[in-house]
């Protein structure tokens, strides 16, 4: 099983990439854990771009999707709202619609911000695009809020709450892949 | 063209016949106009027992759903809504089928979408015809019902910025079948 941790923050040590570690750190070991930091690269979406060859960090993302069995986002909030480098990318992923990488992928959301709400807003209309692509979305968030006091040196979520709940998700998202690996091994049979 | 009354169908198994069948579904859209989709792939077959009990049995294949957005048809798919990859198939069978001497059909039946089976009541039409032209019997059966998408799971909610609802609740299943009484070997 490989999950593909995706930061919707493009700064170099961000709270949500802390996050991501931290959530990592939450995975079973015969879980594989992939970090994609290709973000930055994605050219804006644009129709006329999508004809072969496709721009490769298109084409990488994609096939960073394609390859993992669940992914793990972690999106701060911009003006109540998801950060447009990580929508242009779901735009992209969910392209064509009819063969999308998206379809039945297992996705989960969590988020950090450095405002008392914790990006629940982005996460909300994170869940709603992957869904609207086709994506199995787990229906629950992490909103760490304060992300700038919630973390220690080493990554970790200081508070045991948060890190109960980060732990919860992690192991949703797992159960959720094994389930779907599941039904597909029974639909091939 | 030699027609009988629905009444004097006779025993055995009538199966549909694909080209002159359809299953599909209306619902309300957007709080105002109605949108229509349907199913490519699917099997029917009524049951005529030598008491002249009928059984409808029928089932859809969920990943040919067809709309004319192929986005849709994608989002239909996924678990936002059908959900295929886990649930392939909407089966229904009917627990019971009274039919009035005009053909018209009350029904009730089990009716599974999603993993989740209800009763359900249907109403429809009945007509059947001794020759076909061909040298068959067949039967035509209608049946329409209505239900809450919600209570199978298919719980997909969307409101407009004014705070309708994109897609409703409440969605009409329709079947229009064409069924051919299989010969006996």
């Amino acid at each position: 099983m490989r999950i593909l941790g995706i930061s919707g923050s493009l700064r170099s040590g961000s709270h949500n990439s802390r996050l991501l570690a931290a959530a990592s750190e939450l995975l079973p070991v015969d879980v594989e854990y992939v970090r994609y930091d290709g973000l930055k690269a994605v050219p804006p979406f644009d129709e006329d771009d999508e004809a072969e060859p496709l721009h490769p960090a298109v084409a990488e993302l994609r096939e960073a999707i394609a390859a993992a069995d669940g992914l793990l986002i972690a999106t701060p909030e911009y003006n109540s709202s998801i950060p447009g480098q990580l929508k242009n990318a779901i735009d992209w992923a969910s392209r064509p619609f009819e063969a999308t990488v998206l379809r039945n992928k297992n996705v989960a959301v969590i988020g950090a911000s450095t405002s008392m709400f914790g990006a629940v807003w982005a996460q909300a209309e994170a869940r709603k695009a992957f869904a609207a692509a086709g994506a199995r979305v787990i229906d629950r968030d992490l909103a760490v809020p304060y992300a700038d006091e919630h973390f220690d040196q080493n990554d970790r979520l200081v508070e045991p709450e948060l890190q109960a709940t980060l732990e919860e998700i992690v192991g949703e998202l797992v159960e959720q892949v094994r389930q779907s690996s599941a039904s597909r091994a029974t639909a091939r049979a | 063209m030699p027609t009988a009354t629905a009444t004097a169908i006779t025993p055995g198994t009538y199966e549909r016949d694909a080209v002159h069948s359809s299953v599909g579904f209306t619902v309300r859209h957007f709080g105002a106009g109605k949108f229509r989709g349907g199913f490519e792939d699917f099997d029917a077959s009524l049951e005529v027992g030598e008491d002249g009990s009928l059984t409808i049995l029928g089932t859809v294949k969920v990943d040919s759903v067809h709309v004319r957005e192929p986005r849709l048809a994608g989002h239909l798919k996924s678990p936002d809504f059908f959900d295929v990859e886990r649930y392939p198939e909407i089966t229904f069978k009917s627990t019971s089928v009274d039919v009035a001497d005009d053909g018209t059909l009350a029904i009730e039946g089990d009716l599974t979408i999603k993993g989740t089976t209800k009763s359900v009541n249907a109403t429809g039409e009945l007509t059947y015809t001794a020759d076909d032209g061909y040298g068959g019997e067949r039967a035509g059966v209608e049946l329409s019902t209505t239900i809450d998408r919600t209570e199978f799971g298919v719980d997909f909610k969307a409101e407009l910025p004014g705070g309708v609802a994109a897609v409703a609740d409440e969605v009409t299943l329709i079947a229009e079948l064409e069924l051919a009484k299989t010969k006996a070997e």
